[in-house]
């Protein structure tokens, strides 16, 4: 399976499990998604379980919030991650504080899906990685698949929680693994392990990493989309490198990432978002308190600049294998 | 600048900024409110469809009279019954809000708001709506709590953060959320109880439930946006969802017409969308009551959503941190046309031979009473300030259904802190 498929089966092996299972968004229905990744469910399950929706975020959030209050497990789709702003009150307001202000009383089991991220010449509006603005909310979860089989396994957990959890796919690799390399042929997920995705149902747990390549020189922390691009950037430096997929930004896998730069007294953060507040600092930080004593180097941030997404300059702005590279004979050389 | 001399005979543009009829100091005339006698709305068929609500969305249903007589159409023709209890229930709002503004004004609490003036609007709502319908109240109707029986203490162990307080002390007073009674949790930011309400409307329709959803917003806070999603989405799907509007022309120092009153009624947003609208004379308890019903059956048979919008004054500042003579006349309250929904119900059942004035002073006497009651039972859970009343730990309590490591070692840290500080109430 690709990505999309990986993500349409999720949503199918569970609503098939639960009535209470509803699927929602603009073009979801009919339609069946401008990704395809809603695609068949509503001939499926019927249009009170799969419908489409006006255009308005805050009405999809907030509708879905009041559907789990009810007692229904929606998983509602923003469109694309760059268009949730505003939605932004019913996911920090309501969403994530539900179960606070309520002792438990009410709770938001949503799992908000949105594609996100760039490298797809999406300019300003189709391209950003908004994950950071969410992590700094408390009582919401957020994960990053970066393969088909975690993203299925993933999707189905977040389901099955009982927080809101914001799933952001890296639409990038919807349909093949990306490895920076613009200008070479792409590649799709047949040929990739991780395109093996049984058919019916499986768990990844949230909030633990997982090692996709073990290394001893330095530590590499990256998701979605980044996850490939350092693989190939590693093996193209001919460093020993430990890349870590985090998956779960939170709750974070803090544990396999300090035993990892422990290891290693080195580590270098990856990802598309902006630099300055982006969830990297936070990452950075982290090691640093629990790893001080352990670093033989400062810790590397090889991050999205701090401008909008540009269109033409797509290329000088994405972290691609160049700018790892540097980085990595960087940190290195410290 | 443009260039002004190819529009040389057009006045400069002028930028109307809207302005209160009275500010501090002035006189008050509401005459120009205009008051329709008790028949001149029409009660249409619950099935009707929304294009033609025009007349009642800029009308007003009435169905007491000032003089203490009910009539026209909406007359609900409720029994002798219902209507006391209906008053016995505004009583009780107000006496309670009476106290605990006495409460936060003695340093018990850090906040309150009264509902002066509007009882009627979440009293003769909830009197029509089923005991199960799930309401998704803003700050002002704990009308609806009091008319469900939710026990007064447990009111006011929320507003002292008490140890008897069911939220733990997390939430600002009056931020209730009682399941149990069909009331969900308040939030502070306005109007995003809308569209989930709206959204709990669609699961019970989707699950084919009977139950509907009813929702409250002031006239203020229908500028935002989660209004005109919730209207769209109600509409669209044809929720089953009744949507309030307290129009009490106040939201903290801003008159309606900053929500757009100079040119509409709020009722006739529905138009746009599709929705039936009603415009109701809040402080009429029977019309309110009234209208409910009608909008609940109009619900409950799948003919869609209804939008009232209950035509009320503001008796009372906005909040305990809110000092009105600052923007408004001191006249205002005592001037307006629609009276006193208390003073209007009293009248009636008086002059329909079912009620007497020392009836009346008995009741209030009971009720003071009972709210007295309430409170001291409530205060041996101790009020707010008098050390902390929630163990230091629960602070980490409900963030997610399990604690995640970072909030482990947070909780871990603020306690040993605690400890370490020697405050009275890391001893406990």
């Amino acid at each position: 399976m690709n990505m999309i498929q990986a993500i349409n089966s999720a949503m199918d092996v569970l609503m098939d499990r639960d009535p209470d299972i509803v699927v929602m968004g603009e073009d979801v229905g009919y339609f069946g998604g401008v990704f395809r990744a809603t695609a068949g469910l509503q001939a499926k399950y019927g249009k009170t379980r799969v419908f489409d929706t006006p255009i308005t975020e805050i009405g999809i959030i907030g509708v879905s919030i009041g559907m789990g209050a009810y007692g229904l497990r929606p998983v509602p789709e923003i469109q694309f991650a760059d268009y949730i702003y505003p939605a932004l009150d019913q996911l920090v307001s309501e969403a994530a504080r539900l179960r606070y202000r309520s002792a438990g009383e009410f709770t938001a089991p949503i799992t908000v899906r949105s594609p996100y991220g760039g490298g797809i010449f999406g300019g300003q509006t189709h391209s950003q990685s908004p994950e950071g603005i969410f992590t700094h909310v408390s009582g919401i979860k957020t994960v990053i698949p970066s393969t088909p089989y975690d993203a299925k396994g993933l999707l189905i957990a977040a389901i099955e929680d009982n927080d809101p959890v914001l799933f952001l796919e890296p639409k990038r690799i919807y349909n093949g693994p990306f490895n920076g390399h613009w200008d070479r042929p792409a590649s799709n997920w047949s040929a990739h392990p991780a395109g093996e995705v049984p058919t019916g149902y499986y768990r990844v747990e949230l909030g633990k990493a997982k090692i996709v390549r073990p290394g001893n020189d330095l530590t590499i922390l990256a998701y979605g989309t980044m996850v490939h691009v350092v693989l190939a950037s590693v093996e193209e430096a001919g460093v020993d490198a430990e890349v870590i997929d985090l998956r779960t930004l939170v709750p974070l896998d803090i544990e396999t990432i300090e035993a990892s730069v422990k290891k290693t007294g080195r580590c270098m953060i990856v990802h598309e978002a902006t630099r300055t507040g982006g969830f990297g600092a936070e990452l950075s930080a982290l090691v640093q308190e629990r790893c001080f004593h352990h670093l033989e180097a400062p810790i590397e941030r090889v991050t999205g600049f701090d401008t909008p997404y540009p269109h033409s300059l797509e290329w000088a702005y994405f972290p691609g294998p160049v700018r790892i590279g540097q980085a990595l004979a960087k940190i290195m050389k410290d | 600048m443009s260039d002004a001399s190819r529009r040389s005979n057009l006045p400069p543009l002028a930028l109307h900024v809207p302005e209160p009829k009275f500010r501090p100091g002035d006189a008050v005339d509401f005459a120009e409110v205009s008051v329709p006698p008790v028949d001149a709305a029409r009660r249409p068929d619950t099935a009707d469809a929304a294009a033609g609500f025009h007349d009642l969305a800029f009308g007003l249903v009435r169905v007491l009279d000032l003089d203490g007589t009910a009539g026209g159409q909406w007359d609900p023709r409720i029994s002798p019954d219902l209507k006391r209890q209906m008053l016995r229930n505004m009583a009780l709002t107000r006496a309670f809000d009476e106290r605990m503004f006495r409460a936060q004004r003695q340093g018990k609490t850090s906040f309150y708001m009264k509902s002066l003036g509007e009882e009627a609007v979440s009293v003769g709502a909830a009197a029509a709506l089923a005991s199960d319908d799930m309401c998704f109240p803003s700050y002002r109707q704990q009308g609806i709590l009091i008319s469900r029986g939710c026990p007064l203490t447990d009111m006011m162990n929320q507003i002292y953060s008490n140890r008897g307080d069911k939220l733990q002390g997390k939430q600002l007073p009056i931020m209730y959320s009682e399941k149990g009674f069909g009331f969900f949790s308040i939030s502070g930011n306005l109007t995003t109880q809308y569209p989930q309400a709206v959204g709990w409307a669609m699961a019970s329709a989707a699950k084919g439930d009977t139950r509907i959803a009813a929702t409250w917003c002031g006239e203020g806070s229908t500028a935002e946006g989660d209004f005109h999603s919730a209207c769209t989405f109600a509409s669209v799907y044809r929720a089953p969802v009744i949507f309030n509007v307290v129009n009490n022309q106040w939201a903290i120092s801003s008159f309606s017409g900053f929500a757009g009153a100079e040119s509409t009624t709020f009722a006739a947003r529905a138009i746009g969308y599709g929705i039936a609208g009603l415009r109701v004379d809040g402080n009429d308890v029977l019309a309110v009551y009234a209208a409910t019903l009608w909008a609940a059956e109009r619900a409950r048979t799948n003919a869609g959503p209804t939008l009232i919008e209950h035509f009320t004054y503001r008796a009372e500042g906005h909040s305990t941190s809110d000092d009105p003579s600052q923007y408004r006349s001191a006249g205002e309250p005592t001037a307006w046309p629609l009276g006193d929904p208390i003073v209007r119900l009293r009248d009636h059942l008086i002059a329909t031979g079912e009620w007497d004035m020392d009836r009346h002073a008995e009741m209030d006497r009971e009720l003071a009473e009972q709210v007295k009651a309430a409170q001291k039972e409530a205060e041996k859970n101790g009020i707010l300030g008098h050390g902390l009343h929630q163990p230091l730990d629960s602070l980490f309590d409900g963030v997610f259904e399990e604690m995640p490591w970072h909030l482990r070692e947070q909780q871990a840290q603020m306690v040993a802190e605690e400890e370490a500080s020697g405050r009275p109430w890391a001893r406990k």
